[in-house]
C-alpha cells in the first residue's frame, strides 16, 4: 500500500492554475526528490498532501486516510516542516517540543521530547529561545517537530535551505537514519541532494509532473544535471 | 496500516495545550505588562476623575464599570491581534493547519487564552472594590455583578478582535480594524451618536439599535441585576465571533 498518494490534483488561484492535475503515490523506504523551478507548484502540491489547502478536485491520502475527509487520522500519520522551518520564537525549544508533543496526544510525552532532542542533535540548546537559534539549529527544530510522533509519512519543504555544508550533512544523516522506515518527501533546489540521499525523483514544472523516475534511471539523462533540470522543466 | 505508536489527539488535551501555550505568550513579552499597566490606570482613574467616583461619596461601582464598554473596546483588540495575525506572520499558521488538531480547537483554545488575559487584568482592579468595601458598606453582590458583566463584556469585544486578527497578517490592521468594530458597539446607544440617532430614526428602531450596544447591555449588571438577555447578548457576540474567526481559518 502507497503512503503516500496523490490522485489528480488541481489546485487554482483566481485564474492562475498552480497544480493541474498532479498524480503520484509513494511507498515505504522511498525518498522522493521534489523538484521544479520555483512557482512551479511544488510547494502548493505539497499543501495539497499535508491539507494545508484543499484541491478544487482530485483528492490526497496519507496512510490510506483522505486528507479532506479524515483530516485528524491523516495528519496523525505525517510528519510535515515546511519552508523556513517556522516555530514560536519567544518560546525555548523544549517548550516546543513538548507543546507539540502535548497537542498531538503523545504518550509519554517527556521521553518523546528527550528522544527527538538527541536524534536531532539539539540537547545543547534545549532551553534557548527559538528566535535566538541560528539557522542550522532552526532548521533542525523544524525537522524534529515534524519527527517528534515518529510518523509514517515525512514531508519536508527545503529542509537544508539556507545550511552550511555541515549543516546539510547533518540533516541529510538523520534523515536516511530514518528513511528506510517511512514514505518521505524531500523538496529540494540542490541536485546534489537527489544524488545522495532520494530514490526516485518527480520534477513538476508549470503544474504538471514531468519526471518520475528512479533516482538511478534519472542519473543516467546525463552528465550535467543542471542541464537535465532546464530541459525537463522548459 | 502504519505501525507507528501513534496517539490520536484527545480534544481537550489539544484545546489545553493551545490555551497553555497563548496564555503564556502573553507573558513572553514585555507587552503584556505594559497592557496590565495600562489598563489598570485607565480603569481607575477613568472612575475617579471622569467618573468623580470619590465625590460621588456613594459606596459603589457603578461609576467604574460605566466606563468599561470604552476600555474593552480599545484594550481586547489589543490583546486579540496577535490571535491569528501573528500565526501567519510567523508562519506557525502552516503548522496549526497541518497538525492533527481542527481549527475550532485551536480557535476556542486561543481565545480562551485571551479571555483569560483580559480577566486577569480585570482582577487587578479589584483593590478598587476593597476600596470602597473599606470606606462605605457597598452590597457585594452588585460589585461582583459588575465584575461578571464587564467580563462578559470583554469576551464580546474579544470576539469581534478575534475576526479582525483573522483577516490579516498585521497585528497593527487587526487592532486598529477590531477597535472601529467595537468602537461601533460602543457608540450605539451612546452620546452625540444616540442624538444622532434619535433625530433621525423613530424612537422604536433607536431602542433596538441601543439594544444591540454594549452600553445598554452591561448597564444592568453594574446595578447588580444578572438579566437573561445581556448575558445572552455578550455570548453571542463572543461565539459569534469566535465561529466567523474559525471559518476564515479554514476557508482561507
Amino acid at each position: 500500500m502507497a503512503l503516500i498518494e496523490a490522485k489528480d490534483l488541481r489546485k487554482s488561484y483566481g485564474s492562475i492554475q498552480a497544480v493541474r492535475g498532479v498524480s503520484f503515490s509513494v511507498n515505504r523506504g522511498e525518498v522522493i526528490g521534489f523538484l521544479g523551478p520555483n512557482g512551479a507548484g511544488k510547494s502548493t502540491t505539497m499543501k495539497l498532501l499535508t491539507g494545508h489547502l484543499q484541491p478544487d478536485s482530485g483528492s490526497a491520502r496519507i496512510a490510506d486516510f483522505d486528507v479532506v475527509q479524515n483530516p485528524i487520522e491523516a495528519k496523525s500519520q505525517l510528519g510535515y516542516s515546511p519552508e523556513g522551518a517556522p516555530a514560536y520564537g519567544e518560546m525555548t525549544v523544549r517548550e516546543f517540543l513538548s507543546f507539540v508533543a502535548q497537542l498531538r496526544g503523545l504518550n509519554n510525552p517527556a521521553a518523546r521530547v528527550q528522544d527527538t532532542l538527541t536524534l536531532c542533535r539539539l540537547t545543547e540548546v534545549a532551553g534557548q529561545t527559538i528566535d535566538t537559534l541560528s539557522k542550522g539549529y532552526r532548521m533542525r527544530l523544524g525537522f524534529a517537530q515534524a519527527v517528534i510522533h515518529d510518523p509514517s509519512v515525512l514531508i519536508l519543504d527545503e529542509p537544508t535551505d539556507g545550511l552550511d555544508p555541515n549543516q546539510k550533512f547533518e540533516v541529510r544523516r538523520i534523515l536516511k537514519e530514518m528513511a528506510a522506515r517511512k514514505a518521505v518527501i524531500v523538496s529540494t533546489h540542490i541536485l546534489e541532494e537527489i544524488e545522495e540521499l532520494c530514490t526516485r525523483i518527480i520534477i513538476i514544472a508549470r503544474g504538471e509532473v514531468r519526471c518520475d523516475e528512479p533516482k538511478e534511471v534519472f542519473l543516467q539523462r546525463g552528465q550535467d544535471l543542471n542541464k537535465v533540470f532546464r530541459e525537463l522543466t522548459a | 496500516m502504519s505501525t507507528s505508536p501513534q496517539a490520536t489527539p484527545r480534544t481537550l488535551t489539544a484545546i489545553w495545550a493551545v490555551l497553555r501555550r497563548e496564555f503564556s505568550g502573553y507573558f513572553r513579552t514585555p507587552l503584556a505588562y505594559v497592557f496590565l499597566a495600562v489598563f489598570n490606570a485607565f480603569a481607575i482613574s477613568l472612575a475617579f476623575f471622569v467618573g468623580n467616583l470619590y465625590e460621588a461619596n456613594i459606596a459603589n461601582l457603578d461609576r467604574f464599570f460605566l466606563y468599561h464598554p470604552w476600555l474593552w473596546a480599545f484594550l481586547a483588540p489589543a490583546a486579540g491581534a496577535r490571535l491569528w495575525a501573528e500565526e501567519r506572520k510567523q508562519g506557525t499558521i502552516e503548522l496549526i493547519l497541518t497538525w492533527p488538531i481542527s481549527v475550532w480547537q485551536t480557535a476556542l483554545g486561543k481565545f480562551l487564552a485571551a479571555w483569560l488575559f483580559l480577566a486577569c487584568a480585570l482582577a487587578i482592579t479589584t483593590p478598587i472594590a476593597f476600596t470602597i468595601g473599606f470606606l462605605g458598606s457597598p452590597d457585594v453582590g452588585v460589585i461582583i455583578a459588575g465584575y461578571v458583566g464587564s467580563l462578559l463584556c470583554a469576551g464580546a469585544c474579544l470576539g469581534v478582535a478575534a475576526i479582525a486578527s483573522a483577516l490579516t497578517r498585521s497585528q497593527v490592521i487587526a487592532f486598529v480594524t477590531g477597535f472601529l468594530a467595537c468602537f461601533a458597539l460602543v457608540m450605539m446607544g451612546y452620546g452625540i451618536f444616540d442624538e444622532f440617532l434619535a433625530g433621525a430614526f423613530s424612537p422604536r428602531v433607536v431602542e433596538e439599535i441601543r439594544r444591540l450596544g454594549l452600553w445598554r447591555n452591561l448597564e444592568p449588571f453594574t446595578l447588580g441585576v444578572l438579566d437573561f438577555r445581556p448575558i445572552v447578548y455578550f455570548l453571542s457576540v463572543a461565539f459569534a465571533g469566535l465561529g466567523v474567526s474559525t471559518l476564515i481559518i479554514e476557508r482561507r
